[in-house]
């Protein structure tokens, strides 16, 4: 019996195991084609070590592309973080009208960030778009928006802070209604003022809510596709081909698979390195927050 | 009443009624796209670019939509959408919930690591993945196929599901099975019996999730279907073709695809901020 006992876990995550490892394939297969120079050209592919990572980061292109994607990260996290706490600690007062307002609130975050994407499109259109409609009484008539490198940029920007603000308000909410009251009350019988208690009480114990909001969002964004795809195709020029686009470009339009696949490894590597260096920093908010409860 | 006090309480009122003017603010921004799509699709198409906000509402550019008048076989996209969604989260259901409970329950080893490298799926760049699958998948004949579809999905729908559904069997205090099994049930039938029915909100709740996630998934059907099971997120990309964008059917193809979606997530509020932090935030 005893034997039995102790392979029940493993039978019961055998299945899950299985279907990783058919996962788990295509990702070997991948690392293991970026060692040759394999591509719908050249089907009989040559051993080539890392001359596609060297060929990458020899790359203007590259460089240029990694660029673009950490400044629309960065953009996009910083927006949706200021402005989804700001909503959470507005819907917090729980006023009338912030209660009716919070059943909504999820809405553009479970539109598909591709259909988001095509929404904006056109309304963002020059000539015809209703953004530039509305904007004609203010002189502001003939902006255009995706089709200058800076607006593309920051349309595409606008675009993921429409559909992601929600998940960043939601998760701070979350934090806000589970906020130990002892230290808020300590505050308040100090005579503590309104800037005081969110500065040295709130904040501090909402951030580790806050940061993995900030986790997720961010690593998501290092690896935007839908949004770009649809908004610009990387346009105008290469101003906004995100390392994900370009893979898509080597790869798919280029049928280079081989070089479209190390874009995506050197990405990867990227994303983990982003990873750590947050989670190693969630370790010390959650620490810091904890001593601020503990008050 | 003092003048002092009345100062205040007048004061507090006023930014009270700005906070709220703030929130309104924001919900403007987040629902007129919604709004403006819905104005869009019931315009006539002669009366798209001449006037903004009135018009004589018609529901043909939903009839071209769904009556694939325009060589876009969209109600397909719509059906292949459905049953690719459905199929994965099925799978994903049948392989991921013992696993759940197992690395829930006991501590073996390398159940850690697979709960890890299942979590690291979540965070690939999907074309790691796809481009292979790419090659793959014509080699093998899964290519623009419901199976190749439903395979690949469980990159979304399988870390969701396992994180959240062991963060749910681990809340469960492991007494009640305890007493199950004394009470001489099976190991089998405490699982079934007792865990099962009392994490059930849990499974149906990250069950639409997963289904939100796989139906509104890009990148995936984009390059491994062509049109036999091309899903509505790149269908509807479609009637932005042609030098003559067609706005109202754009909006009309837009919206019956946010349709699902957008009313299955407003069924599962409660249970979103466990679902979308993979258990890390519990509310």
């Amino acid at each position: 019996m005893g034997w039995r006992l102790r392979l029940r876990p493993y039978v019961l995550i055998v299945p899950a195991l299985l279907l990783t490892c058919g996962i788990l394939y295509p990702f070997g297969l991948g690392l293991y084609y970026t060692l040759f120079d394999f591509s719908a050209s050249k089907p009989q592919p040559d051993m080539v070590r890392f001359e596609n990572y060297e060929t990458v980061f020899t790359q203007e292109a590259f460089w240029n592309s990694a660029w673009v994607t950490v400044l629309y990260a960065v953009g996009a996290a910083a927006v949706e973080t200021v402005l989804g706490v700001t909503v959470a600690l507005l819907l917090h007062r729980s006023t009338i009208v912030g209660r009716v307002l919070e059943k909504i609130l999820i809405l553009p975050l479970m539109i598909a960030p591709v259909i988001a994407a095509i929404i904006w499109k056109l309304m963002l259109q020059p000539s015809v778009g209703v953004i530039n409609y509305l904007l004609r009484p203010l002189g502001l008539g003939g902006v255009q928006w995706t089709d200058t490198p800076t607006g593309a940029l920051l349309s595409s920007i606008a675009v993921d802070v429409w559909v992601y603000t929600p998940f960043v308000a939601i998760l701070a909410l979350a934090g806000l209604r589970s906020l130990p009251t002892s230290p808020f009350e300590a505050g308040a019988v100090d005579g503590a003022g309104w800037w005081y208690t969110f500065r040295r009480l709130t904040l501090p114990m909402l951030w580790p809510y806050v940061l993995v909001a900030v986790i997720f969002r961010f690593m998501d964004s290092l690896k935007v596709f839908d949004i770009i795809y649809a908004l610009t195709e990387g346009g105008p020029g290469d101003s906004t081909v995100v390392l994900q686009i370009r893979a898509y470009l080597e790869a798919i339009r280029f049928q280079r698979y081989s070089f479209g696949i190390s874009y995506t490894i050197v990405l990867w590597a990227v994303v983990y390195l982003a990873a750590m260096v947050l989670v190693k920093h969630l370790g010390k908010i959650q620490r810091k927050a904890a001593e601020v409860a503990a008050k | 009443m003092s003048r002092e006090t009345t100062r205040t309480t007048s004061r507090k009122r006023l930014s009270g009624w700005l906070a709220d003017a703030a929130l309104i603010l924001y919900f403007v921004f987040a629902l007129f796209p919604i709004a403006w799509m819905v104005i869009l699709s019931l315009k006539p198409t002669n009366e798209l670019f001449s006037t903004y906000f009135s018009f004589s509402p018609t529901l043909d550019g939903y009839r071209t939509v769904l009556g694939d008048s325009e060589g876009i076989p969209f109600v397909r996209f719509f059906v292949n959408s459905l049953v690719v969604s459905l199929g994965a989260v099925a799978l994903s259901l049948l392989v991921g919930l013992p696993a759940a409970y197992a690395s829930a329950r006991w501590r073996f080893k390398g159940s850690e690591n697979l709960m890890f490298t299942l979590l690291s799926f979540r965070f690939a760049p999907e074309l790691t993945v796809i481009i292979p699958l790419f090659v793959l998948y014509q080699k093998l004949g899964l290519f623009d196929t419901y199976v190749g579809m439903v395979w690949v999905l469980q990159l979304v729908t399988l870390p969701l599901i396992v994180w959240i559904m062991r963060s749910y069997f681990a809340d469960l205090t492991p007494e009640l099975e305890q007493a199950a099994l004394l009470d001489g049930y099976s190991r089998k039938q405490a699982f079934f019996k007792v865990a099962i029915p009392l994490v059930k909100p849990g499974i149906a709740a990250v069950s639409l999730l997963a289904f939100i996630f796989a139906w509104n998934n890009f990148v995936f059907p984009l390059i491994l279907t062509s049109n036999e099971a091309q899903t509505v997120t790149v269908g509807a990309l479609s009637f932005l073709g042609g030098d003559r964008p067609k706005y109202n059917l754009t909006a009309a193809a837009a919206l019956v695809s946010v349709v699902p979606p957008l009313l299955l997530a407003l069924t599962i509020q409660r249970y979103l901020v466990r679902g979308l932090s993979f258990g890390a935030v519990k509310s």
